[in-house]
């Protein structure tokens, strides 16, 4: 074992800087540089800029177009564009559907999907929750009806993350309501140009309209559109919310508030004649955060050196989702009280605080969502009593 | 020792109540985010027919001679359904500054006209380089000028200096630190409303070399001012944590609500162990804040500062814990819907992040009670 990297790895490193500092556009760089936030356009320009590069997936095997990047590589390639603040990119397609049609897919389906995936031509989102499908999605609602070549769907989703400007959803839909719950469930790819598809977008406490109510009327989706067997998508939801929960506890988006937090203190007088950053109990708050961080990243090190061997994740994944969230939670707690009163201000309307600074309180706000989504973190716990503890269960207590 | 609350002030918790669902439900708080003042006159007017605004004054100012605590009834009540009239920066902080600092003619021209609902004031005290220090760092000047000053600097995140009749401005002056009542409509007077994270406004205030007289400076500079604003801020702390327990009671109440009726896997959530443990702690955590906020407000009003500081910076510490906790978890148990603007659990949470930061945040309060001498007697 060694923790350290080989002359490779930080030959590779230098690679990947050289090439965000040479790729990445000015009006990007200036937003990565300050506020941190893009809009929908430049986060599929970048996109675009990896694309071409062959770098928009490193996770992707390189017979599919991946980058083919070894587990060392990919750490320090999210690392590298945490640093450099660069946008983070739709997970949808790339960390969710992508490798699921890999694994499930039909041939048509790869070669149909997976390509536009890449190149960011087709733009994907979510549709598992129901308004009273959430944390017992098993029990969804939303009906596909077998009609020979085709389904008929109807039904409603709910909270899907950026469904505006989505081309494709990925639904779980009812095709079967006879037996068991999870037995009736089947994995659909949905065109949201289809007549009767209906976005309405939501604000979210952030301020923000990052999600959206989406209604299907009638829609007709072909039967190729089918991943996975007709009433087997249970399964493929179950393998997405492994890759979901490493995705969402991942380090790259903690080491980007870290550093954020450390930058703002910088800026940010203490009442005595210096900054925060110079006194020395704000600095023990923030070296706990750094502290738990590191073992933590240790953790996602050993989970992603795992996925190298070819296994998939398992219920540990659940501790990376379940640390890494609260600990973003934590983060942005910190970074708030570092702001003192300037942590009042809400989208700099007009401009009162310094741009670093500007979208901290919209990020305190939504960012409580992510010990909800993705499975949450109650749930996770659920799991894993169950999965990796062995932990008896009561008849009435369910999941 | 009497910890009962009198019927005076039973009756005063339900009249504050009974208004704020009549007159001011939570409805009212979020249509009101989208209003550049934040506020209504007309139901301050009302409020100060109530006579809520002149309870904690001494009848020779023309109130009723209430203590903190019957301030801290009515935030509490207008804390629940976020009712955001400006009560503690005219009542609370400012008005206090008058009444215990000022002369009856300023208290005349500044202070009796809030009593009567007719007019708001604001303290001005926070600057971008002084953060919590507000009684030990002014960096606005107030310089000698001809017979009276002029007063130059800036303040930030001025509550209710977005449409306050009168400013109470803490400057370093000739003689220390002054406090100088402005009004507002001066010229050299430039107020600039921002939009805070609560839906509500604040002003970033300049002093552009504002003219000020010698009978608008409020006290006695130096010394005095300093033991006057550091008493202002803990009633102002006090205050906020005396809000915090309103909203926390009803993002409490809301989600124990929520666990009763939603249902997953077939049961009410509540069901679930997880979630009752997580609800009782919940509890405990809103217990423990009004318990410390009550110490806080019994001791505001006395003259040990010392025990007045560890009681008002315990409270202001239980906040930022249980009362965020509570907070953190109402949105938690509320699952997806929790996240939803349109869901009001949301202003809440935020509600009780900005009380989380005026008058001295968590870390603030903490070294302030690890400073007091009684607190490091053996
Ligand atoms: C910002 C955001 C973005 C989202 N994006 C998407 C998306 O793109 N696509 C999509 O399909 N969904 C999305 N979701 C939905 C998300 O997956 C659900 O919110 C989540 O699964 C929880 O479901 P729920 O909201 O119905 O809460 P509920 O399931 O009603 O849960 C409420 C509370 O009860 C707890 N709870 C429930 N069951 C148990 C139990 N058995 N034991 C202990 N505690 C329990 C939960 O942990 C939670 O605290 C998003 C949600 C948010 C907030």
């Amino acid at each position: 074992m060694d923790l350290s990297f080989t002359p490779e790895q930080e030959t590779f490193r230098e690679e990947v800087r050289a090439f965000i500092q040479e790729a990445m556009p000015p009006h990007i760089r200036e937003k990565a540089e300050k506020s941190g936030q893009f809009t929908m356009d430049e986060i599929m320009e970048w996109h675009r800029i990896l694309y071409k590069k062959g770098w928009v997936a490193p996770h992707w095997p390189k017979e599919y177009g991946g980058a083919g990047f070894d587990a060392a590589q990919r750490f320090i390639f999210t690392e590298e564009m945490a640093l450099a603040g660069a946008p983070g990119l739709s997970p949808f397609g790339l960390s969710m559907v992508g490798p699921l049609i890999m694994h499930f897919g039909t041939p048509a389906q790869k070669e149909r999907f997976l390509p536009k995936i890449l190149s960011g031509e087709e733009v994907w989102c979510q549709g598992y929750s129901e308004p009273n499908a959430g944390s017992d999605l098993a029990s969804l609602k939303c009906k596909a009806e077998d009609k020979g070549d085709h389904f008929v769907v109807n039904g409603q989703k709910t909270w899907t993350t950026y469904g505006q400007y989505a081309d494709w959803i990925f639904c779980l839909v009812r095709t079967d309501s006879s037996g068991k719950k999870q037995e009736g469930i089947s994995f659909l790819l949905i065109d949201m140009k289809t007549p009767g598809v209906k976005v309405v977008p939501m604000l979210t406490i952030g301020g923000t309209p990052a999600f959206c109510d989406t209604y299907f009327e009638d829609v007709e989706v072909p039967k190729e559109n089918l991943l996975g067997p007709q009433n087997g998508g249970w399964t493929l939801a179950k393998a997405l919310l492994g890759h979901e929960r490493t995705m969402i506890g991942g380090t790259g988006p903690l080491l980007r508030s870290l550093n954020n937090l450390k930058r703002i203190a910088a800026e940010c007088p203490d009442g005595q004649g210096q900054t925060l950053a110079d006194d020395p109990s704000w600095r023990r708050r923030a070296a706990a955060l750094e502290m738990r961080y590191r073992a933590h990243e240790m953790v996602v090190l050993k989970q992603i050196a795992e996925q190298q061997a070819g296994r998939q994740p398992g219920p540990e994944a659940s501790i990376m989702k379940i640390v890494g969230t609260t600990l973003g939670q934590q983060i942005d707690e910190l970074t708030m009280d570092t702001m003192g009163l300037n942590s009042l201000n809400w989208f700099n309307d007009p401009p009162a605080v310094p741009p670093l600074q500007e979208w901290v309180g919209s990020n305190f706000c939504y960012n409580r969502a992510t010990t909800i989504f993705g499975g949450s973190n109650e749930i996770q716990r659920n799991i894993m009593a169950k999965m990796l503890l062995g932990l008896p269960t009561l008849k009435f207590q369910a999941s | 020792m009497d910890l009962q609350y009198t019927e005076e002030q039973l009756m005063l918790r339900n009249t504050v109540a009974d208004f704020v669902s009549r007159e001011s439900p939570i409805s009212r708080a979020r249509k009101l985010h989208e209003d550049e003042t934040g506020w209504e006159a007309a139901v301050w007017k009302q409020m100060g027919e109530l006579g809520w605004l002149a309870f904690p004054f001494a009848e020779s100012l023309g109130g009723f001679g209430g203590q903190f605590v019957d301030a801290a009834i009515i935030v509490e009540e207008l804390g629940k359904a976020l009712v955001p009239e400006p009560f503690v920066a005219s009542i609370v902080t400012a008005g206090q500054a008058l009444a215990l600092a000022g002369n009856e003619q300023q208290q005349q021209n500044w202070l009796a006209p809030v009593l009567a609902g007719e007019a708001t004031l604001a303290f001005a005290a926070s600057e971008a380089d002084n953060r919590y220090h507000i009684a030990e760092r002014a960096g606005t000047t107030l310089d000698a000028n001809g017979n009276g000053y002029i007063l130059t600097g800036e303040k930030v995140w001025v509550d209710n200096g977005q449409a306050a009749d009168t400013l109470l401005v803490t400057a370093s002056g000739p003689d220390g630190l002054t406090l100088v009542a402005v009004e507002a409509d001066r010229d050299g007077v430039e107020r600039r409303t921002v939009k805070t994270i609560d839906g509500r406004r604040a002003a970033i205030i300049r002093f552009n070399g504002t003219p000020i007289s010698a009978d608008h400076i409020v006290g006695n500079p130096g010394d005095d001012t300093v033991a006057l604003v550091d008493r202002v801020r803990d009633l102002g702390a006090a205050a906020a944590c005396a809000e915090a327990v309103g909203v926390s009671q009803v993002a409490f109440d809301m989600t124990v609500e929520y666990l009763k009726t939603r249902v997953q896997f077939d049961v009410p959530i509540g069901a679930f162990q997880a979630l009752q443990h997580r609800a009782v702690d919940m509890f405990i955590e809103n217990e423990l804040l009004r318990a410390a906020t009550l110490a806080a407000a019994l001791r505001v009003d006395e003259d040990d500062v010392s025990e007045r500081h560890m009681a008002v910076s315990a409270a202001k510490k239980q906040l930022a814990v249980g009362g965020k906790f509570v907070a953190y978890q109402a949105i938690q148990l509320h699952g997806g819907i929790g996240i939803t603007e349109e869901h009001d659990i949301g202003l809440y949470l935020k509600r009780m992040q900005a009380l989380g930061v005026l008058f001295g945040d968590e870390a603030w309060h903490e070294a302030r009670y690890a400073d007091e001498p009684a607190f490091q007697a053996r």
